[in-house]
């Protein structure tokens, strides 16, 4: 039996992750009566420092700090290369930002106009999103300074003053030079000073996956807001799938579960931001006589398209130097100088220099055999001189890297779960080769004696989930179009990452909330004209 | 290195709990047995004598601080601590005719190493064998309020230790 939500609201948003709140929260504001619905539980805010606790004591792989796993989250991975999906995603009230690093930037100029072999044209520009960057630069709170030489135009100065760089930038900041490379500050969500009614950063060290202080943006912080403003949050309610009316134009009803019961939502509009993987799925799970290969699907785009952004990164040990890692758990500068490269056959890279190289003393000692003395002088010789550098690489969209339905496994609501069909290509790969180049010339020039290695044969995604449902003009290869609409359904809106045509190699989450924001205008347009 | 109540404090607040105090209690073990918040520190301060490194001093009022107000602030946790130290203290009486704390640090740590604690999976989930318990609850607990504490930081180099809310102390030159 069938219970009846909520009676039927302006707009029913799926996911309270960044995007899903932030359009909650600003679509409250211009005076709609919102319903969110949430996979996941909302987590006390009291339990932060238990769950830092547990991000530090060995043996936690990371998915037991936001409860991830089981079968609510099972998923398969089909392609050539594996997809770890749990760890890129946390579902509950804040979604993955509970988890993430924080670091935000702005997309490029070029990432919009970008072209692929698979074609890549967003049908919108930087400068349709520069007010929304500002925007969300604020709602989320971001720590930065206009010292970045590579950077897009911006208008306005950062709502925080960036964190100062560390003794370890110092460092590279020496080899750099020699080498011509310019280095510059990184953009944080997460408060230098006091922001927004949270702290000020106090250097716990463990932003990802844990910020015990609220001084990393969290969106469930946002859903507060948004609560206070009218907005009804409905947790652990895992929408099933979309109903539409009979002729297949707009959607009814979102079908969700709830303590053992199915409800149904109504709603004028519906906006989907399930994050990448689940807003695709559910779109496949929707599947009807009208939209027989899944709901918005008519372009058969829904799923395909699957980008991450690959790592590469290199470390080691500089003899006689104090390095001073692990004082905090962020990184204060990069080098965005390879981003918009000439190289042939290069895609973008994003340089990092990490703040948080080499052991955690309090992590190793917890997983030593040894004790007293010897443990300290393990902890002595290990802690101290360790460097490191990473870099994002961007993906290429391709058709056959695919988020579908695996009917051979099903989750604990008996629906086919995630397939992550992924592979990394040639280019990628050649990307991740020159960004190691540039690593090991800068640690060459600075004499780090150098012990790991990431790089094409060993690389993995950085958990940015991208592409799944791409944005475009042309309805026969795109699901949704400039104003974030799907093409097919005129009543449901995309907000999520999944909408990016190109993944550039920027942090995807100030560019999510930008749309997100962009996305507000055009639903509230829609419902004050109908 | 002495360790301070400022120390106790720290690695306190890096379990998330602030306030304390409170009157003396009994601390229910899983199986059954009672156990005093008296005995859990004697105990727990035996085994940071075993644990910690020479150089530090203070270590009986650092756990007594810490541990009392942790254990009144998180009662699951209590209760399993309790079965970690009623199990200690029961293999000592069986193999060395005392409790855990009236042994000599010789034979402490000759428990400890012959009870597997050394080897034993660190990692959460402890409830699976009595030395996996000890090794969570009893080793691993003092090794994190040593280690994310400020002294237990600069012992190694490091004055803001992960865990500890030491500021952003990052910039400074060593
Ligand atoms: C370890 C890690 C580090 C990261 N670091 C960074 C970083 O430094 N910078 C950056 O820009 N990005 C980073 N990210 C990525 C960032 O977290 C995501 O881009 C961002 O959270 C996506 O926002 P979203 O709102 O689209 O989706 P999500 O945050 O994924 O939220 C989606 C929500 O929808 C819910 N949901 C899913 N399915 C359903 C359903 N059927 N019904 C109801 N609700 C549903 C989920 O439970 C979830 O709460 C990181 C991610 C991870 C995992
Ligand atoms: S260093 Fe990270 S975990 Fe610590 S307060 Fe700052 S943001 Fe939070």
């Amino acid at each position: 039996m069938t219970h009846t939500g909520i009676p039927r609201t302006d707009v029913c948003i799926i996911g309270a992750g960044p995007a899903g709140a932030l359009l909650a929260d600003t679509l409250a504001a211009a005076g709609h009566d919102v319903v969110v619905l949430e996979a996941g539980p909302r987590f006390d805010p009291t339990d932060r420092l238990e769950r830092m606790e547990r991000s530090i004591r060995p043996g936690d792989s990371g998915l037991s700090v936001w409860d991830m796993g089981g079968k609510r989250d099972a998923y398969t991975s089909s392609g050539e290369n594996f997809y770890p999906l749990n760890h890129a995603r946390v579902k509950g009230v804040g979604g993955s930002t509970l988890h993430w690093q924080g670091m935000v930037m702005r997309l490029h100029e070029s990432d919009f106009a970008a072209t692929g072999p698979a074609g890549g044209e967003w049908p919108i520009d930087y400068d349709d999103l520069r007010s929304y960057y500002a925007n969300a630069e604020q709602e989320l709170g971001v720590a930065g300074a206009v010292d970045n030489p590579f950077s897009p135009p911006r208008d306005e100065p950062y709502p925080m003053p960036a964190f100062a760089p560390s003794h370890s930038d110092s460092i590279f900041a020496e080899a750099c030079e020699a080498l011509e490379i310019t280095t510059h500050s990184v953009g944080n969500a997460r408060n230098s000073v006091a922001y927004d009614g949270r702290s000020q950063c106090v250097g716990y060290g463990t932003c990802n996956p844990v910020c015990p202080s609220g001084a990393k943006y969290s969106a469930d912080t946002t859903i507060e807001k948004a609560e206070a403003k009218g907005v009804r949050v409905v947790t652990e309610a895992p929408v099933q799938r979309l109903e539409t009316t009979a002729a297949g134009e707009r959607v009814e009803a979102a079908i969700y579960a709830k303590d053992g019961r199915t409800y149904r939502q109504e709603a004028r509009q519906f906006i989907l931001a399930a994050g990448g993987v689940e807003i695709p799925r559910l779109l496949l799970l929707s599947a009807s006589d009208e939209h027989p290969d899944g709901l918005a699907n008519s372009s058969g785009a829904v799923g395909r398209y699957f980008m991450e952004h690959l790592f590469a990164g290199m470390g080691g040990v500089l003899s006689g130097r104090e390095t001073r890692q692990n004082h905090v758990g962020f990184m204060t500068t990069e080098s965005h100088q390879f981003y918009d490269n000439d190289e042939p056959g290069i895609g973008p890279i994003k340089l990092e220099f990490l703040n948080y190289a080499g052991p955690s003393p309090v992590e190793i000692a917890m997983d030593s055999a040894e004790y007293g003395d010897d443990l300290l002088e393990t902890l002595k010789a290990s802690y101290g001189h360790n460097l490191a550098m990473g870099a994002l690489v961007g993906q290429e969209p391709r058709k056959e890297n695919y988020i579908g339905l695996d009917p051979s496994e099903t989750d604990d609501h008996g629906n086919p779960v995630p397939d992550v069909h992924w592979r990394i290509g040639e280019q990628e790969k050649r990307t991740i080769a020159r960004a190691n180049e540039i690593q090991q010339a800068v640690l060459d020039e600075l004499g780090v004696d150098i012990r790991w290695k990431i790089g094409p044969e060993n690389t993995g995604p950085t958990y940015h989930h991208m592409g799944t449902t791409r944005m475009g003009t042309d309805p026969e290869t795109s699901v949704v179009d400039a104003r974030l609409r799907c093409h097919d359904v005129a009543n449901l809106t995309i907000a999520s990452s999944s909408v990016f045509v190109t993944s550039g190699a920027m942090n995807p989450t100030l560019t999510i909330a930008a749309l997100a924001l962009r996305a507000a205008d055009f639903v509230d347009e829609s419902l004050k004209q109908a | 290195m002495e360790l301070t109540r400022r120390d106790a404090l720290s690695a306190l607040a890096s379990v998330g709990i602030v306030a304390g105090g409170g009157s003396a209690f009994l601390a229910s073990g899983d199986d059954g047995a009672d156990v005093s918040r008296r005995q859990i520190v004697e105990t727990m301060g035996a085994a940071a004598d075993v644990l910690y490194p020479t150089e530090v001093t203070g270590i009986h009022a650092f756990v007594e601080t810490y541990l009392t107000r942790k254990i009144d602030g998180r009662p699951a946790y209590r209760s399993q601590l309790g079965r970690a130290v009623v199990e200690l203290n029961e293999t000592a009486q069986d193999w060395y005719d005392a409790p855990f704390a009236e042994l000599s640090v010789e034979l402490r740590t000759q428990l400890l190493v012959e009870m597997g604690i050394p080897e034993a999976d660190p990692s959460a989930d402890p409830g699976e064998t009595t030395a996996r318990r000890l090794r969570y609850y009893i080793w691993n607990d003092l090794q994190y309020a040593l280690y994310s504490s400020p002294t237990g930081g600069r012992l190694v180099g490091i004055e803001n230790p992960q865990g500890h809310p030491g500021g952003l102390t990052y910039t400074k030159q060593p």
